[in-house]
């Protein structure tokens, strides 16, 4: 599998230094099971990569070793700067109101007023002081992102957060996602089922199955996308059929 | 105990999920005193015609009359202070060991193979047999009393504690990680929150049993207290004090369930919120 060096076309601002993660031969194994076999990978700084895999295809385990969450895979793995993670689930701490789960673990010298600047970014300013199990699903995902960003991580990871969410909502977050995206300039890491999804956000897809990184695209078109773009239906149509799908319905 | 809750048939919830389920009463809250005002008037009638013998069961005006006189007497707050400060010490001392053993056991490993499987084996001891034990080795005076008590209240603080901390969700602790919390940061933000509605649960427990052992306690032996009252008052066929002295106990028991209730709506209003809407 080619490593390859993060094009210069959809990063003007960060093409300058390295890339802020490398997987090089990560192998993780759970018993007898390989789950990621030696698998490389370069995250270029402010890139959108989304990763699309089959249930156990290992997506989720890649994404635990580089939040730092798994100390048993082997190989290379080395991420430089902050990282922070955004889970499928938003994992807010219940007893804490939502600014003070924004601002947990926070070592800045004013954590109230950038917990106040994340959650106006996310939209969720008059919830700052609501407990988390009141919050709506949409809600408390902003709040999950707003506890990520507000660290200003190198590299944010993104354990499909959208998935259980609603169509609708699942719209505005995304574009909540591109939006800060575009500000912040963190390299992401998008972990999803959904390829419409994946092409909609991210500059290059990759493909997991069997632990390795099966295939992966470019995604050129420019923002904002619509599903509709033929660039984007040739895609998918590709990225389906690396999955095992036949693209029923797509012309 | 049903006696003193006929002061409150109607319970004060703050929260408006209340309210709905409260006005089913309005009107008729009156017609649930009516049972128990009957057996009492039964009682009283039965005492004053001959037909319950006093040295059976004094009548319900001897009772409230003496219990008037045991507190104009001393002799009743006196009592009550002696037993009280009995409780509270027992339940101090066994609140610390009890939480303390859990964190021990809870925080890692190694505690819990060094702890849990004694604390295991004593839970299985019926903790009144060691009235005896606890009279050899500790004399009659207030130690076995206090010693009973802490025992008492031990174990379900441990069992909920221990619980509580090994109950706490592993994916917040992922996010701790994530997050950059050290482990004290870990244990203070996520462990020991994480573990406190079940602990509260745990304190609930312990109080009532802790009101239990003392009875217990003060029935074997006693120069003071409420127990003491109590078997005093049995020499004599003095029923009326003896029911005097059974009702305040379960004014205490009711008391200090009360206090708990209010340390649970304070501490867990995260909670409640959720659960009121």
């Amino acid at each position: 599998m080619a490593t390859r060096v993060p094009g210069p076309l959809t990063r003007p601002a960060a093409a300058a230094t390295g890339p802020v993660a490398t997987a090089d031969g990560l192998t993780r194994r759970f018993g007898e099971r390989t789950v990621l076999d030696r698998l490389d990978l370069e995250i270029g700084r402010g890139e959108f990569i989304a990763l699309l895999g089959r249930s156990g295809s290992g997506k989720s385990t890649l994404l635990r070793a580089l939040a730092g969450l798994d100390s048993e895979a082997e190989g290379g793995l080395s991420v430089t700067g902050s990282v922070a993670v955004a889970f499928q689930e938003p994992r807010l701490v219940p007893w804490k109101r939502v600014h003070a789960n924004i601002t947990l673990g926070l070592a800045v010298p004013d954590p109230k007023e950038k917990a106040d600047a994340a959650l106006a970014e996310v939209g969720l300013t008059e919830r700052a002081g609501a407990w988390p199990l009141t919050l709506s699903g949409g809600e408390a995902q902003r709040a999950s992102l707003a506890r990520a960003l507000v660290r200003e991580p190198d590299l944010l990871l993104l354990d499909e957060p959208f998935s259980a969410l609603d169509a609708l909502t699942r719209i505005t977050i995304h574009q909540l996602v591109l939006q800060l995206w575009s500000v912040h300039r963190p390299a992401v890491l998008l972990v999803t089922h959904d390829v419409d999804e994946a092409l909609l956000l991210a500059d290059r897809v990759l493909v997991l199955d069997r632990g390795r990184i099966a295939h992966e695209s470019d995604v050129p078109a420019p923002r904002p996308r619509h599903r509709d773009h033929p660039d984007l239906t040739s895609l998918r149509t590709t990225l389906l059929a690396a999955l095992g799908v036949s693209p029923e319905g797509t012309t | 105990m049903s006696v003193l809750e006929l002061d409150t048939p109607v319970r004060a919830e703050p929260h408006p999920g209340a309210r709905t389920r409260r006005r089913r009463l309005p009107g008729k809250a009156w017609q649930r005193w009516i049972s128990p005002l009957v057996l009492v008037l039964a009682w009283q009638i039965a005492s004053t015609t001959g037909l319950l013998p006093t040295r059976l069961l004094a009548a319900p005006s001897t009772i409230a009359a003496t219990a008037v006189d045991l507190v104009q007497a001393g002799t009743l707050p006196t009592a009550i202070a002696v037993s009280l400060q009995r409780v509270l010490i027992g339940f101090a001392a066994g609140a610390i060991a009890g939480v303390g053993l859990a964190l021990v056991a809870g925080l890692s490993r190694k505690g819990e193979n060094a702890v849990d499987p004694i604390m295991q084996m004593l839970r299985a001891l019926p903790f009144f047999g060691l009235i005896p034990l606890f009279i050899l080795w500790f004399g009659i005076g207030e130690a076995p009393k206090v010693l009973l008590v802490a025992l008492a209240v031990s174990f379900p603080l441990y069992l909920n504690t221990f619980a509580g901390i090994r109950g706490v969700d592993g994916k917040l602790a992922e996010v701790a990680r994530t997050v950059g919390l050290g482990r004290t940061q870990l244990i203070r933000h996520i462990v020991l929150p994480g573990a406190l509605p079940q602990t509260l649960v745990g304190l609930r427990q312990s109080l009532g049993v802790a009101w239990l052992a003392l009875i217990v306690a003060e029935q074997v032996n006693a120069n003071a207290g409420l127990g003491y009252m109590i078997n005093d008052a049995r020499e004599f066929l003095r029923t009326d004090v003896i029911v005097v002295g059974l009702l305040v106990y379960s004014a205490l028991g009711l008391l200090t369930d009360a206090l708990v209730r209010l340390l649970e709506r304070r501490a867990l209003t995260w909670r409640r919120e959720f659960l009121a809407r």
